[in-house]
């Protein structure tokens, strides 16, 4: 019987071989936990698409280090607590070398303790910015920071000569942490925060907030809603229901196609800071992302039956860190690969070119951000 | 004053739409003693429904009838499947079980639709009407004006049909109902039909303001029942007046006190009401006769 196995596994094993060239050893097991249900599902389910996706074809390219790879991937629902417990099991039982994914920043902070004691390095791909402020040693992310969206709008709105802004944000973790992000820089680029209203994630009209705004003592001259999910769409409707006729900005939370069929004819003219993967086709082909992102959208595209949208791209960056990382460590123990990552200087990914460092477990500057308004029913870069 | 009339506005959209599960949540109550908490996916089942049907080219008001006949037949399904089996059970046994099958239909829609939010059209376009000062979407008088002709048409229906009239006895006295050759078990199959429809409905007239996904029905299966028991629960006036009440409780907090307290000062004021009336603002009181 023993025998058999063996003979059936050789068997297998030359048939894959014919593909990969030694997979006799044991595959590279990589973890990931995402909210491929729940609320975030539109930010879940791309990113879980994005790793199978990859990790094929990886592994038909060879695998890494002569090893295939091998995906441990957990739905967390969009719960924390769920998503600790997968940490927890992804650490233990599965015994996995590192973790991409933490859709979110609530699961994202949930998981962190549990890699940080296991000295896994966990990749997360979620945007706010306590994941890597402060620096933890074994806590990476790929998507921008909340932080600089803030930054990037207020650049923009800089620019365009308006200083007094309304703020409205959802109360879920995405929404509450850049509300606080914005409310914290707004003053180094002259701007005032003069109204700041919040609303809860099941809410379902947001015209009593926007109402407020409107009339604040002096009047705004630009509202910006922090949020993701159908709370921006609600918000963008209710803003032309309300013909607020000021300039709306998004974060880059809305940067999907979801948002304009859910806002419709109302998304015209929102402007929002977003990855170049957004508008791939309309980067100049002397922009270094340019191949990086059009590959990427070609591919998925082609292979998922669905647009691409930026959060499967943070899950791509992330996972081509870790490989990239993987092979020139070398190795799979914990901390070289850490280290590795650590190192990464000019990679080039859809969110941006990287280039982390002890201090900086993000690597992505503010040119990262381009500045994106909706036209046509379309996403029109403006710089 | 244009501001506290856009409120108005605001809360008595969602307020109706909070008073139909209400009404829902108080029909299948007054048939069997039971909290129905599928409610909410009667809504969302509307919603997502004729979002689909709509999507695959079929014209919208054939695809809300659709969404209705889907959301019957879940009803019913869940009576004759669920809670029909348990009969013999008490209240607290099949208001679980009522837990139990939303989450099986919201789960069951999520492997048939998608896990993304949806909407359709509007029923007479986007350009918001101008009223004093407020500006309401054409849509919320669908939904106001929904609500009203639902709650008239189950008015007469309970009031003027030999089969409302049974309802109702079934509602005053189960067991005299029974003996006065009222079949009892048909009456609650009704109030599951019936109430599937009311869902749906609202799931539908209220869809293109504020969108659809499967998990929408949770939420407002969660504030129906606090509409219901601020009503008071088992009177449909109640209901109506209590999800209407509910919903401009929430628009005014948010725009006059704090819309980061919102719903923490609509369910304050509920609580407090409760205290004071613990049946309710329109209920009977429950009295055990010894």
């Amino acid at each position: 019987m023993q025998r058999r196995q063996l003979i059936g596994g050789l068997a297998g094993a030359a048939l894959l071989a014919l593909a990969t060239p030694s997979l006799a050893q044991a595959p590279i097991r990589i973890g990931s936990v995402l909210s491929v249900t729940g609320p975030a599902s539109f930010l879940g389910d791309p990113e879980a698409r994005t790793l199978r996706l990859y990790i094929e074809r990886i592994n038909q390219a060879g695998g890494v280090l002569g090893r295939r790879l091998e995906l441990v991937l957990y739905d967390d629902g969009g719960d924390a607590n769920r998503a600790r417990t997968f940490a927890t099991r992804l650490v233990e039982d599965d015994r996995v070398i590192a973790v991409v994914g933490g859709t979110t920043t609530g699961t994202s902070m949930a998981m962190i303790p549990v890699f940080e004691e296991a000295k896994t390095p966990f990749i997360s791909l979620a945007g706010g910015i306590e994941i890597i402020e402060p620096v933890k040693p074994f806590t990476f992310k790929t998507p921008h920071t909340d932080k600089m969206a803030c930054e990037k709008i207020f650049e923009d709105l800089k620019r365009r000569g308006l200083t007094r802004v309304g703020l409205i944000s959802g109360t879920g973790g995405f929404g509450a942490s850049m509300r606080n992000q914005c409310l914290r820089v707004a003053g180094d680029f002259g701007v005032q925060i003069v109204a700041d209203e919040r609303y809860g994630p099941g809410d379902t009209d947001m015209t009593p907030q926007l109402t407020r705004i409107r009339n604040v003592a002096g009047g705004v001259q630009a509202v910006i809603n922090a949020d993701f999910g159908q709370g921006p769409a609600i918000v963008t409707r209710n803003f032309a229901q309300l013909n607020m006729g000021v300039p709306l900005y998004q974060s880059h939370g809305v940067a999907s196609r979801s948002f304009i069929e859910l806002a419709g004819a109302a998304a015209e003219g929102v402007r929002l800071p977003a990855a170049a993967l957004l508008v791939a086709e309309q980067l100049p082909d002397n922009d270094p992302q340019k191949r990086v992102v059009m590959e990427y959208k070609q591919l998925f595209e082609s292979t998922q039956n669905q647009p691409v949208s930026t959060f499967g791209g943070h899950a791509y960056d992330g996972l081509m860190i870790l490989v990239e990382a993987i092979k020139r460590a070398n190795s799979t123990d914990g901390t070289k690969i850490r280290d590795a990552i650590r190192a990464t200087r000019g990679f080039i990914g859809t969110g941006g070119v990287v280039n982390m460092s002890a201090t900086d477990h993000m690597g992505l500057d503010l040119s990262a951000f381009r500045m994106i308004e909706i036209r046509g029913g379309t996403w029109k870069l403006i710089d | 004053m244009d501001q506290l009339l856009q409120f108005v506005f605001s809360g008595l959209t969602v307020g109706a739409v909070y008073a139909l599960v209400a009404l829902g949540f108080t029909l299948i109550y007054n048939a069997s003693d039971v909290i129905n908490f599928a409610q909410g996916e009667f809504v969302m089942l509307g919603g997502m429904v004729t979002v689909f049907a709509h999507a695959a080219g079929v014209p919208l008001p054939l695809a809300a009838l659709l969404a209705v006949a889907v959301a019957v037949v879940t009803g019913l399904a869940l009576h004759r499947l669920a809670i029909e089996p348990a009969r013999g059970a008490n209240a607290v046994t099949l208001i679980i079980i009522t837990i139990g099958a939303s989450i099986l239909i919201r789960g069951l829609a999520q492997i048939l639709f998608d896990k993304q939010f949806h909407r359709f059209p509007s029923f007479s376009g986007e350009d918001p009407i101008s009223v004093l000062g407020a500006s309401i979407l054409p849509q919320s008088l669908w939904v106001l004006g929904g609500a009203a002709v639902i709650v008239a048409a189950l008015w007469l229906f309970m009031e003027r049909t030999l089969l409302g009239k049974a309802v109702r006895a079934t509602a005053a006295n189960r067991l005299a109902a029974r003996l006065v050759g009222i079949d009892t078990a048909l009456v609650l199959a009704l109030a599951f039909g019936v109430s599937g429809a009311i869902g749906a409905l609202a799931g539908i007239l209220v869809t293109p303001i504020t969108l659809t996904s499967v998990t929408v029905g949770t939420l407002l299966a969660l504030k129906g029942f606090a509409a219901a028991m601020l009503g008071g629960i088992g009177n449909p006036v109640g209901a109506v007046a209590g999800g209407l009440v509910l919903g401009l409780l929430e628009a005014l907090a948010a725009g006059f006190i704090s819309s980061t307290y919102k719903d923490a000062v609509a369910f304050i004021v509920i609580i407090a009401v409760l205290f004071v009336m613990p049946q309710g603002l329109l209920g009977k009181r429950a009295v055990e006769r010894v």
